[in-house]
């Protein structure tokens, strides 16, 4: 479990163990888990947990969020539980009240964009939407014409999509956003390209997939204990051992991708205060890390691990979903080279540590 | 059930950002004179004696110790900084680095008062150099087979038997050696090595040049023929030195020395790919940079755990093992990379020689201080395999 000492992160961890454990969710032969799993997460306000205070919400902190998602990995949590924070979080920014009710947000992906204007309205196709077709509400950052990125409220019902599914099964869909009129449009405060939902998305995405790619450790391990074969549990031959280490080691760097990356969730004084370093910096290792280690759990689990009664697929599938949406490791790659070569060879160094920190706060005199 | 790898941020402070520039303003001094810098790669002009001085004149060896053996009771990520940006600029620091890492350290643990009065101010002054005497002719990863002995006398203990691969053994002033004093039991395979701090100038003490492929001076083998020792050199317990030295590599195995070998082939890299960058060139620096970036954090981490008095052993060992790989990679990775990019000669000529250098060293970046195979056995019995 990630660190203690967290309520939110404590609360969390006890309801997914409950209603949302990954064996009875993979054995389960309706989908009535998910009514009551939702339930509980409204009822103790986990998805107004990013909400601002002045918005009805819980205000956590960019550290308990990113724990947050990290547990819901953990889970392979397969609810709009993260789509809903982001979305409410994004409201908040602009001033606006989140209504009640599972939200998901758009794009979701580096390369779709959609405009909004209140002529007309908005427009756009935005392909990959998670959880499309199973919330309430989409919540859709679009470029306002005047520089500015602005966040357009959209009840489900005022829009059609083609239903798609993730590789993981998870509700997903292709959007045509052309004429579709918000129900409220707030102005968000200034963001670095890529913007305010592909950072914190792809942020927030890392920590989902480093807290799956834990999960993938202990199912792997658990399980090469288990496993005998040739008279023996096959975690004691070294060519497994080894491999694992290889899965452990990946996994450790995702965890600390993304917790390396929280502090820049919370909200900047300027655009050039949150560098995108730490943030591409976790989705792309992240991402090499989901790859690598999906591969090893599989291999580890053979054939035992290649069914749909077996739990490892909810990680592996989602794994593999969650290193496209809020842009690639190829995408964001692409972004932070050219950030890194933009500058004299001699900055390359310093602006490659100096971008992992905050900036220095200059405390204020006694 | 939960994974027992632990890797928490470090923070950040205005202690470590000062120190940071103040280091970056002293190199950037060093610097054009031409001894060294990052564009002459890997492995070159690793050791100077006036400049390990430098560095002790401004309080940069030593920086965690005590204030009273001539350390500055700085912060591990203090000193995380002053070594990362050390390192990146190829700054020479084998003179004193081993001390300033392993060696100060276990005598600061271990060794009787007044060696430490005696060796550690001067460490700290960068004014001593030492070598580990660990690895023999027989035993290399498998440390628990050494052979070189050593035997109780009427006033002390007498040394015989031979290290091999001994890195700047003609240089040191100092060995800290490992030596079996007893036979090991069928028990505990690993009982009966002491650990002594041997002065390399002894009688009995001959150093033999062991030469890279490229002809490179840093191994030796060091030979003990009937080599002296006072009884207060024993540092620590008599035959337990195997406890002592497992301590001993959280030091070792985690800090920026472990992926920054080869960086100057990096920085080469990226000044062929600013010149002209086109899309193939920057996605691979974004990643490299991703992956530098994350091999950092982990490092750091494991940074603040030492400076919170713990030994993160297992994560010591990861941090290692993912580094090491990663730096050994990186020269054929900005290699390919490097191929299709179209760049001047200067640039070309520049990146051909930190390639050169790299891909030169890269075999040994998984083999020392603990080969890529020991390393990932440590792991497998942390995560709970063995």
């Amino acid at each position: 479990m990630p660190e203690g000492g967290n309520l939110i992160v404590e609360m969390a961890g006890r309801l997914f163990r409950d209603l949302a454990d990954p064996q009875t969710v993979n054995a389960a032969t309706d989908e009535g888990w998910r009514d009551e799993l939702w339930a509980a997460l409204e009822e103790t306000e986990l998805t107004r947990a990013w909400v601002g205070e002045a918005q009805g919400g819980v205000a956590a902190s960019a550290q308990d969020i990113m724990a947050l998602a990290q547990l819901c990995g953990r889970f392979a949590l397969s609810v709009p539980l993260v789509e809903t924070l982001l979305a409410g979080r994004l409201l908040s920014l602009a001033g606006l009240a989140p209504p009640p009710g599972a939200a998901t947000i758009a794009p979701a992906t580096l390369k779709a964009a959609a405009t909004y204007s209140e002529t007309a309205g908005l427009a756009g196709s935005v392909g990959g939407v998670p959880f499309l077709g199973a919330v309430a509400w989409l919540v859709v950052v679009a470029a306002n014409g005047e520089g500015r990125e602005v966040v357009c409220l959209v009840p489900a019902d005022a829009f059609t999509f083609d239903p798609q599914a993730s590789l993981g099964g998870d509700a997903q869909a292709k959007l045509q956003l052309d004429g579709v009129r918000p129900e409220a449009v707030g102005i968000l405060p200034l963001t670095a390209p890529p913007g305010a939902l592909m950072l914190a998305g792809a942020a927030l995405r890392a920590g989902q997939m480093a807290g799956a790619l834990e999960a993938l450790v202990e199912i792997t391990t658990a399980y090469a204990g288990e496993r005998v074969a040739f008279g023996r549990p096959i975690g004691k031959f070294q060519a497994i051992q080894h491999a694992l280490t290889r899965l452990a080691g990946e996994a450790a760097a995702a965890v600390t991708a993304a917790k390396a990356c929280a502090w820049t969730l919370e909200p900047g004084g300027s655009p050039g205060d949150t560098p995108i370093l730490p943030v591409a910096a976790a989705k792309i290792r992240v991402g090499e890390a989901a790859a690598v280690g999906a591969g090893i759990a599989h291999q580890t689990l053979g054939a035992m691990g290649f069914t749909g009664e077996h739990i490892l697929h909810r990680f592996t599938h989602r794994l593999w979903d969650w290193r496209d949406d809020f842009g690639s490791e190829a995408e964001w790659a692409l972004c932070l080279g050219r950030e890194m070569l933009a500058r004299a060879v001699d900055d390359y160094w310093p602006a490659l540590v100096d971008q992992a920190d905050p900036p220095v706060v200059e405390s204020a005199a006694p | 059930m939960s994974t027992a790898l632990v890797f928490e941020p470090a923070p950040a402070s205005a202690a470590t950002r000062e120190v940071r520039a103040e280091v970056r303003a002293f190199l950037a001094k060093e610097t054009p004179g031409g001894a060294f810098g990052p564009q002459h790669g890997a492995g070159t002009s690793r050791y100077d004696p006036d400049f390990s001085r430098r560095m002790g004149e401004r309080g940069w060896i030593g920086m965690t110790w005590p204030k009273k053996y001539g350390g500055h009771e700085r912060s591990h990520l203090e000193r995380y900084a002053v070594l990362e940006e050390c390192f990146v600029a190829n700054a020479p620091l084998w003179f004193h680095f081993i001390a300033d890492r392993q060696s100060g350290p276990v005598l600061l643990k271990y060794a009787a008062e007044p060696i430490k009065e005696n060796l550690l101010p001067r460490i700290a002054r960068g004014e001593l150099c030492f070598c580990i005497g660990m690895s023999e002719p027989d035993s290399g990863s498998d440390l628990f087979a050494a052979k070189a002995s050593a035997v109780r006398t009427n006033d002390g203990w007498r040394l015989n038997g031979r290290k091999l691969w001994t890195s700047h053994a003609h240089q040191a002033d100092y060995m800290i050696g490992v030596f079996r004093t007893s036979p090991r039991t069928d028990v505990d395979r690993r009982f009966g090595l002491s650990q002594f701090l041997i002065d390399m100038g002894s009688p009995g003490i001959t150093t033999r040049p062991v030469l890279h492929p490229n002809g490179g001076h840093e191994f030796n083998e060091v030979t003990f023929d009937d080599v002296e020792l006072p009884t207060k050199n024993l540092l620590g317990e008599v035959d337990m030195a195997s406890a002592q030295l497992t301590s001993e590599l959280a030091f070792e195995r985690s800090g920026p020395e472990r992926f920054l070998e080869t960086y100057g082939v990096l920085r080469e890299l990226v000044a062929l790919a600013a010149e002209n960058p086109d899309a193939r060139a920057a996605e691979a620096v974004g990643r490299l940079s991703a992956q530098l970036h994350v091999l950092r954090q982990m490092s750091l981490s494991v940074a603040a755990r030492l400076e919170a008095g713990e030994e993160p052993l297992l994560e010591a060992a990861v941090v290692k093992e993912v580094g090491t790989v990663w730096e050994q990679a990186l020269p054929a990775v900005a290699r390919d990379v490097a191929a299709l990019i179209e760049a001047s000669d200067a640039a070309r000529e520049s990146f051909e020689t930190a390639l050169r250098a790299t891909t030169l060293i890269a075999p040994k970046l998984t083999i020392q201080g603990g080969t890529i195979e020991i390393l990932r056995g440590i792991i497998a019995r942390g995560i709970g395999l063995r």
